[in-house]
């Protein structure tokens, strides 16, 4: 990385960062035009994959390792590699711009200052994996990212990057925008697929509705995050082994780190995966806690990922022993502690806030979001918000804590999509780990007006 | 409802995105439907329907599931704040609260089903959005398509002011 970009004053990165997708994010010598982006350099890589073999290009994203930055951590080449060799159909591409999972704010700057990273990225993916029309899938609340993502494919059309003859090659792609509407489930890639095709965006179930196999209209689809496909035309610049050395083993390259809530600093920050710790990322990153205040949880990888508890300690299978500050920033460890690095999004909470509210704030996020295909998810998700309703109110018993769980068990592993996963994590590992305090908010006397709904349906002799 | 001509030529640029199947471009037509009358009408629910040889349940079970689509006019100017967590812990609430204040908009009858108010001159109307993804520069806000970051909401009215 070059040492003399002049970056916008106050936005330099930070030196414990090492920037590949944001290498151009706040510079203030660049605008998001193409010209810009090939007098950087841009648009050579598509040049070196059209003279490759298609096979080449995704064994190098193979052998760089790069894990999906959307959420799943799913490795991107093997991915790929899951289009049936036998496949007559046409081959599609989606990229996944719907970022919308709450603590995560990293796409959207990719897509205002640096659009034509990810369109070279996505031709290259495109042609890597046989796909003559794609899509960008981006939430309808970026109106602003929408327009600058249509200028730019307009801009490679006319330099015969997209449309007939890709870079003079008999290669012909046409790549799209197309604009969602506001809803979360959107993300989940089968949504998506159902989404793009004009419908509500219910789920498929899997099998035998795996997007690379069967997506969008029954063809195979491969649907990556703004992020990931960015990082394809970066894996062919170093080439995958030089890629592979960046990060940890198992967790390479980097990854765009979106801290937000009690810290001093706030923001973005890319970093090598595993490099840095949760420490790191609190105190060096972003300045440390708020003045006087001590840190009560952290929520390591959107709203999603299990809450960490400040003073939880883990004992992982390889010895290691490990404070929450001490576990790096990686997809493994992060897992083994039983959470997720999931989008990248740290939400950081310190001793000023209350365990009920938060908890409350996300099951409305839920309650909202939830697509309402499957029962227990569709009740679930509205029943845990109005349980947390009472217990920030004041107006719960203590049992109430309890029921709140049983119904989050009640929905993870019995919905057709991961969003059961995603709304019943939050509300398990909260009342875990902040069961007191959750029980501290509910009001003992009101257990004994706790009603047996089956004591009442007796007495009008209903059953 | 008369869909001007430039709009139906623009229409029929956006339904070649979709060479395999024209269902595909349900949500784009609809976000210029709305981009141009403010919401979307039954009759404007039919049409797209005719348009795209579809079933008109088949364009308003999109309509009605989205919730950026609107099925009745909001204000001249529609703001969106962000109601999630991180927006929510630097003064989200605050901030919609005193929007409401600066704006002269009445939430008390909001609902899942109706979660927009207008104010009493019809110049603004206002919604609680989940994450709109700025969560280090919170609370955030849109009023239209412009974006806001980190307004305090003792600045609410100074917003407003911009768009009159």
């Amino acid at each position: 990385m070059s040492t003399t970009i002049p970056y916008k004053p106050g936005k330099e990165p930070h030196a414990r960062e090492h920037r590949l997708i944001f290498r151009n994010v706040d510079r203030a010598d660049y605008d998001p035009s193409i010209d810009c982006y090939i007098r950087n350099g841009g648009y050579v890589q598509l040049k070196k994959a059209l003279g490759m073999e298609r096979q080449a290009i995704i064994d190098e994203v193979k052998k760089s390792g790069l894990r999906g930055r959307g959420g799943a951590g799913f490795p991107t080449g093997v991915k790929w590699g899951f289009i049936p060799p036998t496949n007559t159909k046409p081959v599609y591409l989606i990229c996944n711009a719907d970022e919308s999972e709450p603590g995560t704010f990293k796409d959207r700057y990719i897509m205002h200052q640096d659009p034509h990273q990810l369109v070279e990225g996505m031709i290259i993916s495109c042609f890597a994996v046989k796909a003559q029309l794609a899509y960008i899938y981006i939430r309808e609340e970026f109106p602003e990212a929408a327009i600058i993502l249509e200028k730019a494919l307009a801009e490679a059309r006319a330099k015969g990057y997209l449309g007939k003859n890709v870079g003079g090659t008999a290669y012909d792609l046409e790549i799209y925008v197309h604009r969602g509407a506001g809803a979360y489930i959107c993300g989940e890639e089968t949504g998506l697929i159902e989404s793009l095709e004009g419908k509500r965006p219910y789920p498929r179930i899997k099998p035998p509705y795996f997007p690379a196999a069967l997506g969008l209209y029954m063809s195979p689809t491969i649907v990556n995050n703004v992020e990931s496909l960015c990082h394809v035309k970066h894996i062919l610049e170093m080439g995958s082994e030089a890629y592979a050395k960046l990060g940890t083993p198992n967790n390479t390259g980097t990854r765009i780190l979106c801290v937000s809530g009690d810290v001093q600093k706030p923001g973005y920050f890319e970093v090598q995966v595993g490099h840095v710790t949760m420490g790191e990322v609190i105190n060096d990153l972003c300045g440390g806690l708020k003045p006087g205040r001590k840190l009560k949880a952290i929520i390591p990888g959107g709203s999603s990922a299990k809450v960490l508890r400040a003073d939880e300690k883990f004992k992982l299978k390889d010895g290691r022993e490990l404070g929450i500050m001490d576990i790096p920033m990686d997809f493994d460890t992060m897992a083994a502690c039983g959470t997720m690095a999931g989008s990248g999004g740290v939400i950081i909470m310190d001793d000023s806030r209350s365990m009920s509210w938060v908890i409350n704030n996300l099951n409305q996020f839920y309650a909202h979001e939830s697509c309402g295909q499957c029962t227990p998810c569709r009740e679930g998700s509205l029943w845990m918000k109005k349980i947390s309703d009472r217990i920030v109110a004041g107006t719960a018993s203590p049992s109430d804590v309890d029921e709140l769980l049983r119904v989050a068990n009640n929905i993870e592993g019995k919905t057709i999509c991961a969003f059961g996963e995603a709304c019943s994590w939050p509300t398990q590992s909260f009342v875990k780990k902040f069961r007191d305090e959750m029980i501290g908010d509910t009001k003992p006397e009101l257990e004994s007006k706790i009603v047996n709904p089956e004591t009442v349906l007796a007495a009008a002799n209903l059953v | 409802m008369q869909i001007p001509t430039e709009l139906e030529t623009k229409m029929d640029e956006v339904i070649t995105h979709y060479p395999v199947s024209k269902r595909s471009a349900v949500l784009p037509l609809l976000h210029l439907i709305q981009h141009h009358f403010r919401f979307i009408s039954d009759e404007a629910v039919n049409w797209v329907a005719a348009k795209l040889g579809l079933e008109p349940i088949q364009v308003l079970e999109v309509v009605t599931f989205y919730p950026g689509f609107r099925q009745t006019a909001p204000g001249k100017f529609h703001i969106r704040v962000c109601r999630t967590l991180s927006c929510a812990m630097a003064g989200g609430y605050e901030l919609m609260e005193s929007l409401c204040k600066a704006g002269n908009i009445d939430r008390s009858h909001v609902d899942h089903h109706h979660p927009i108010a207008i104010s009493t001159d019809g110049k603004y109307s206002i919604e609680f959005a989940e994450c709109l993804a700025s969560c280090g520069f919170g609370p955030v806000c849109m009023v239209e398509d412009d974006f806001h970051e980190s307004v305090k909401p003792e600045s609410a009215a100074e917003l407003l002011q911009k768009y009159l």
